[in-house]
């Protein structure tokens, strides 16, 4: 008789090192797992579902100031450092991560307009109501000594926006017109004009760093080069941008946040349409900011909330609001792509996550790994219906509720209106469906050229409608 | 000489008026024209005349002038020096005379610096008539500026496309972009305010410094660098002499190949074939052990010469050779022999070939052939085992049952030795076609359970053979990891990429960021969340099928539009979205002892039986198939129209207790409905077919086809793909689970910086430098990529061949 033993070799099982991942033996032979698709979408669901229930994104709030936060700055070289100016001329200093002021200057009389952090984070400029430009060191000063700017330039009108250059010792300021200045000087080394009063914001492109650009209170935004003699090119949107923001990896993408409650990406070689118009904010946009790695942005609005949105996503992937937070004035996203800082009227500042559900802190790799296969579920299955609705359900203020509510009807009865006339009236049978305005190609505006300024304006025939009192006239 | 004798008469004219106050109009009218014309002269001449004499005849000249009508302003004569000699020695002498073109251009005529194109053109110049154009204004100039400007600066900022189009469709970006390799640093880079201190260390540094030496970690001298980076001397040498020997070594080779081709001798020719051949062969069996594939290839090519043999008449004595020795074989030994060996050649090269590789796989068919034949008695073990137990062989496929059955007949008839079991054995066929049915409508029962029960939307078991193959082959179901991973790559780029065709052409399509759907409710428990995915179902949606929300703008082409449309909102279907069917595990049994047969057999026999009837008792008044079939009717019935009957008793005729409505009556208000179509089941006895839409379901399901996806096709394949590392390994769940930005903790990202653009350049410039077919630029590759312009140059070249 012949005896079958059974014999395993270790070398299938043993490790090696105890170092080693302990081997598990596994049979993939589908038939042995089966279900896998609801399996899955059963993770999915549950995964949607515990990354609603962990969003919990408010950190902190800093308050001392004792006025409505106007502007903020991030320090350029550290990551817990923030500084904030007020309405009453009050600069503050932030250390984040022990959530307390550091230093308190008095800067300016009237509102702090404008503040940045020179590029090697040794000293920040400051534009206040007085029509002065401030230059301070970053450290506080010494026991006893006074707090004094290292540099105080007069100017002859208002500044009301500041933006320093990413890598030379130039800064530019706006107000009547935009300016230029070299940080040793005491006028400006340029000044743009193109048949405007007045600008509200101006920004360095901080990639092509030679390249400026500003909002204007006729409408427009306008694009500078720094070596130039003239400003580069205009476009005049239907109502005001507040302010903008150029993508930082994405040399000629820049945002700007609008009167009309949307936000307009524009590729600034062609200012003819916008590519994206971001909607959702019920009031006035005020303030944007681009995430670090460029892939989104934050925005500020009159409606009380924080938005966030992809770059190229005409609806925003998250809102934010608390219960006190009043009219959000500045926003900032922190340079780690961690966190939002947003400055509000009720003089606050508020610390929020940038992604609400993200486990702040070390993960360990299983940990990760189990978070990566998460979310790629969550991608998988977004479309399905459960899923998404959970993904997408967010709480609102019930003013702010009822308002959205008000604006969806209003644009669809505008929409319906504009294809009654349509089909109907003498006049308008020139129109199409594809002129409605839409979120992306041209939302809001359409683009007419004329030599070098671009004119965003509706065309003649949308006046019909536009004007809302036509009366219909019926086709014979 | 006209013009002196106008100086005169003007004269005479002068004094003339001077000395009669009363003149004639007519002469003098006559002699305005003049007057006009030669106005200069006169001012000149009039400065000969005496200081009085001139001021009257200003006058008159004035009131001459004014009765005219012309109002000439005359040349005021100024008399001071400087004018009279100005510091750039010009005189005032010649200030009536006009400047001419030609007078400045004489000068450049004589000289030869000036180029020659540029006298022409300033001859050319001389020669037009036409008016220069005046200047732009203000406003237009400064447009001008800033479109050029414009231009430009577009240009520059377009270097970046490149970039940006790698990074959105790059699978996953690291940030912050540019990070410094891990890896211990010199101390002279970490610390950077360090300075020799001891006196030593100064005296040491003296003496590197003065010979020049390097001091920091790369302790290489500039003229070492320079080296590494040329080719070495030693590895120079070490080529040249490898050629050098490679050249040798082709020469000897030829001269010996044209050495043995010179020999006359046949028998070292055919020496020498023999032991070729004697060698490939050798080879050959080698090739079949080591490497099949090229071996095949050698049969190939044999059969091919073997073919071409076959259809050519080479060796088949009709050549003009063959036949003049045909002639003479009747004489000569040695043309019939010659004649047959040619005979032979073509016998040898016509021969098929039965090469070792066929009759391997012959033999393992045969292998096969046995391993299905050889365990009769384990089979049978093995049904007897599973016949026991019903409940305990539901997956074991027909196919394989029905090949058991045919070997055990087979078995029976052939082999006079088994025939104790036949018995047995046929009772054994009996028993499993119950089974078969039995187990057939288990699974369809299973199935039918897993739809009723089963929350997914995407559950159905069925037997999908095509990727039974799929299951079996490793091979495949890498490529299906592959498709998968590129497939996720791909549906990250599609948005990407449309989003970019989109903002070209204008044609904007639907946003595939869907809004948030805001509420007013506050989800804070995950049973919140669950009422939150029950509450908020559309109800138009949960409970009827979709239906198309009225389109305005398909109100012209409807009925295209329609029809296309239903397709697309149809469900995503079942079967669709299946996973692998269940496949049958077939173990090969190996009889773990070998014993005597009949004992165990009998054995086995008896405990089988005992246990099978255990089981009969167990499950007695379990009839299952009956159930089935009772249920299977009870559908198709309720399925069935019913006659509906709708006589009025009493309308119109009498009515009581007693009395029935009349039979036309009855006829005339039966109604019957018509047949619905055919159920889907009826020629399949052992399974129903439920028809009804099933909502539970469809509550889960999506209605319509998402955004970046094309067909249903492409989603369904997205959603049958399983991510998980239950089913995928480790290193496919970790591609597939890949974030798309990851970030470090703590780290500042800093926005895109200029020498990403020259890296890429760099990397692109090498690039088309190392593909050795196109040698485009003779320099080197540092120099292209470091300038500017030759950069641009460059980049238009390598986009035009790639």
């Amino acid at each position: 008789m012949k005896v079958k033993v059974l014999s395993r070799n270790p070398d299938d099982y043993v490790r090696e090192t105890k170092l080693d991942i302990q081997r598990v033996p596994r049979n993939y032979d589908p038939t042995l797992h089966p279900f896998e698709v609801s399996r899955e979408y059963t993770r999915a669901l549950n995964a949607t579902k515990l990354e609603r229930l962990f969003a919990k994104p408010f950190v902190t709030s800093l308050d001392g100031h004792r006025d409505g936060v106007n502007c903020m700055a991030k320090h350029t070289k550290t990551l817990s450092t923030l500084l904030s100016g007020s309405c009453d001329g009050e600069v503050k200093v932030w250390n984040l991560t022990k959530r307390e002021c550091v230093r308190t200057l008095q800067a300016h009389e009237g509102f702090v307009r404008g503040m940045v952090v020179r590029f090697c984070g040794s000293s920040f400029f400051t534009v206040g109501d007085d029509k002065t430009i401030k230059q301070w060191k970053m450290e506080a000063p010494g026991y006893g000594e006074e707090e004094e700017p290292l540099n105080t330039i007069l100017g002859k009108s208002v500044f009301t926006g500041l933006d320093h250059h990413q890598k030379d010792a130039v800064f530019a300021t706006c107000g009547q017109q935009v300016d230029i200045w070299d940080e040793q000087r005491t006028s400006p080394i340029r000044s743009f004009t193109w048949g405007v009063d007045s600008f509200s914001a101006v920004r360095f492109n901080p990639v092509e760093t030679e390249l400026l650009a500003s909002c204007a209170s006729d409408r427009s935004v306008v694009l500078y080069d720094m070596r130039e003699s003239t400003p580069l090119k205009k476009v005049i949107m239907t109502m005001r941008s507040n302010t903008l923001c150029w993508n930082p990896m994405e040399a000629y993408y820049f945002t700007c946040c609008n009167e009309d409650y949307n936000l307009y990406t524009y590729d600034m070689r062609f200012l003819d349409k916008p590519i994206t118009v971001h909607m959702d904010h019920v009031s006035a946009a005020l303030d944007v900011d681009y995430s670090p790695t460029g892939k989104e942005f934050v925005s500020a609005s009159f409606d009380k909330t924080i938005r966030i949105f992809a770059k190229d996503g005409g609806h925003s992937r998250e809102v934010y609001h608390t219960k006190r937070m009043q009219h959000v004035i500045c926003i900032k996203w922190s340079l780690d792509n961690k966190y939002i800082l947003s400055g509000s009227d009720e003089m606050n500042i508020r610390l929020w996550k940038a992604n609400a559900a993200e486990k702040l802190g070390v993960m360990s790799p299983r940990e990760r790994e189990a978070a990566n296969y998460n979310q790629t579920l969550k991608e998988k299955f977004q479309h399905h219906p459960q899923v998404r609705r959970v993904a997408r359900h967010r709480h609102l203020p019930k003013s702010l509720y009822h308002q959205t509510k008000e604006l969806r009807v209003m644009k669809e009865a505008r929409r319906r209106k504009y294809v009654f006339l349509m089909h109907f009236s003498f006049e308008a049978s020139a129109l199409s469906l594809s002129e409605w305005p839409r979120r992306k190609g041209h939302g809001g505006v359409m683009a007419t050229r004329a030599a070098g300024v671009t004119y965003a304006v509706p065309p003649a025939q949308w006046k019909v409608w536009l004007v809302g009192l036509c009366p219909l006239t019926w086709a014979q | 000489m006209a013009k002196a004798s106008k100086k005169k008469v003007s004269k005479a004219v002068v004094k003339a008026m001077d000395t009669t106050a009363a003149v004639t109009p007519d002469v003098v009218y006559d002699e305005e024209d003049e007057e006009d014309l030669s106005k200069a002269d006169e001012v000149i001449t009039s400065e000969d005349e005496d200081g009085e004499d001139e001021r009257r005849r200003q006058k008159l000249l004035e009131a001459i002038s004014a009765l005219g009508g012309k109002r000439k302003k005359t040349l005021g004569e100024r008399s001071e020096p400087s004018v009279q000699m100005s510091e750039f020695t010009v005189n005032a002498d010649g200030e009536g005379d006009k400047i001419d073109l030609s007078d400045l251009i004489g000068t450049v005529e004589r000289t030869s610096a000036v180029p020659a194109t540029t006298k022409k053109q300033l001859k050319n110049l001389q020669r037009s008539t036409k008016p220069i154009a005046c200047p732009l204004s203000k406003q237009e100039s400064q447009r001008i500026q800033r479109d050029v400007a414009f231009q430009k600066a577009a240009t520059e900022v377009t270097r970046w496309k490149s970039i940006i189009k790698q990074n959105q469709r790059a699978e996953q970006l690291v940030f912050p972009l540019n990070q410094e390799p891990i890896g211990p640093k010199p101390m002279e880079r970490v610390v950077s305010g360090w300075k020799a201190q001891t006196p030593l260390e100064q005296e040491i540094f003296a003496v590197l410094s003065a010979n020049k030496q390097p001091i920091n970690d790369p302790i290489l001298t500039p003229t070492e660098e320079a080296s590494m980076r040329a080719m070495s001397l030693e590895e120079a040498k070490i080529r040249r002499a490898e050629l050098q020997k490679a050249r040798a070594l082709q020469s000897y080779y030829e001269a010996k190949a044209r050495r043995e081709k010179k020999i006359k001798s046949k028998t070292y020719h055919k020496v020498q074939n023999k032991a070729k051949r004697k060698e490939f062969l050798k080879q050959f069996d080698e090739m079949v052990v080591a490497d099949p594939a090229s071996a095949l290839e050698e049969l190939n090519k044999i059969e091919m010469s073997r073919m071409q043999e076959r259809m050519s008449l080479k060796h088949q004595n009709s050549g003009k050779w063959a036949k003049s020795k045909a002639i003479m074989a009747k004489y000569d030994d040695g043309a019939r022999k010659a004649m047959q060996q040619q005979l032979e050649v073509n016998k040898t090269l016509t021969q098929k070939l039965v090469s070792s590789l066929n009759e391997e796989e012959e033999e393992e068919e045969k292998d096969e052939a046995d391993a299905e034949v050889l365990p009769e008695l384990v089979n049978d073990a093995e049904q007897v085992l599973n016949s026991l137990n019903p409940w305990m062989r539901g997956k074991l496929s027909e196919e394989h049952k029905e090949k058991e059955i045919s070997n055990t007949v087979d078995l029976t008839a052939e082999g006079p030795g088994n025939t104790v079991e036949e018995d047995e054995d046929e009772e054994e066929v009996e028993e499993t076609e119950e089974e078969k049915l039995l187990r057939e409508f288990e699974s369809r029962r299973k199935l039918r359970h897993a739809l009723e029960t089963d929350a997914a939307p995407l559950t159905c078991m069925d037997d999908n053979t095509e990727d039974k193959a799929a299951a079996e082959n490793p091979d495949v179901s890498d490529k299906e990891e592959e498709e998968l991973s590129e497939f996720t790559s791909l549906f990250r780029g599609i948005a990407d990429s449309l989003q970019e065709a989109e903002s070209e052409t204008a044609e904007a399509g639907e946003d595939h960021s869907t809004p948030l759907e805001e509420d007013l409710i506050r989800v804070r428990t995950l049973e919140d969340m669950e009422l939150l995915s029950q509450e908020n179902l559309p109800s138009g949606e949960a409970a009827a099928p979709p239906q198309q929300p009225p389109d305005t703008a398909a109100l012209s082409s409807a009925t295209e539009k329609t029809g296309k449309n239903r397709k697309r909102k149809r469900g995503i279907e079942l079967k669709e979205v299946l996973t692998k069917g269940t496949e049958v595990i077939k173990v090969p049994l190996i009889p773990t002892t070998e014993d005597n047969e009949d004992n165990e057999d009998t054995e086995d026999r008896d405990d089988g039986l005992d246990q099978s009837g255990l089981i009969k008792e167990a499950f007695a008044g379990d009839d299952v198939i009956s159930d089935f079939l009772k249920d299977k009717r009870k559908q198709e019935d309720a399925g069935k129209p019913k006659v509906v009957d709708l006589t009025l008793p009493g309308w119109g005729e009498w009515g009581g207790t007693s009395l029935k409505p009349s039979r036309h009556k009855r006829r005339r208000f039966r109604v019957k409905t018509a047949p619905p179509p055919p159920r889907k089941d009826r020629h399949l006895p052992s399974v129903i077919m439920s028809e009804k839409r099933n909502s539970s379901i469809s509550l889960h399901q999506v209605s319509s086809l998402p955004f970046p996806f094309e067909n249903h096709a492409q989603f369904e394949s997205t959603i049958r793909s399983p991510l998980g590392r239950t089913w995928n390994t480790e290193r496919t769940v970790k591609k597939i689970s890949m974030p798309k930005v990851v970030t470090q903790m703590g780290a500042i990202i800093e926005p895109m910086a200029r020498e990403e653009l020259l890296k890429e350049r760099k990397q692109l410039v090498l690039r088309s430098f190392s593909r050795p077919c196109s040698p485009c630029f003779p320099g080197s590759p540092v120099k292209y990529s470091i300038t500017g312009e030759s950069c641009v140059f460059n980049q238009k070249h390598i986009g035009y061949r790639y």
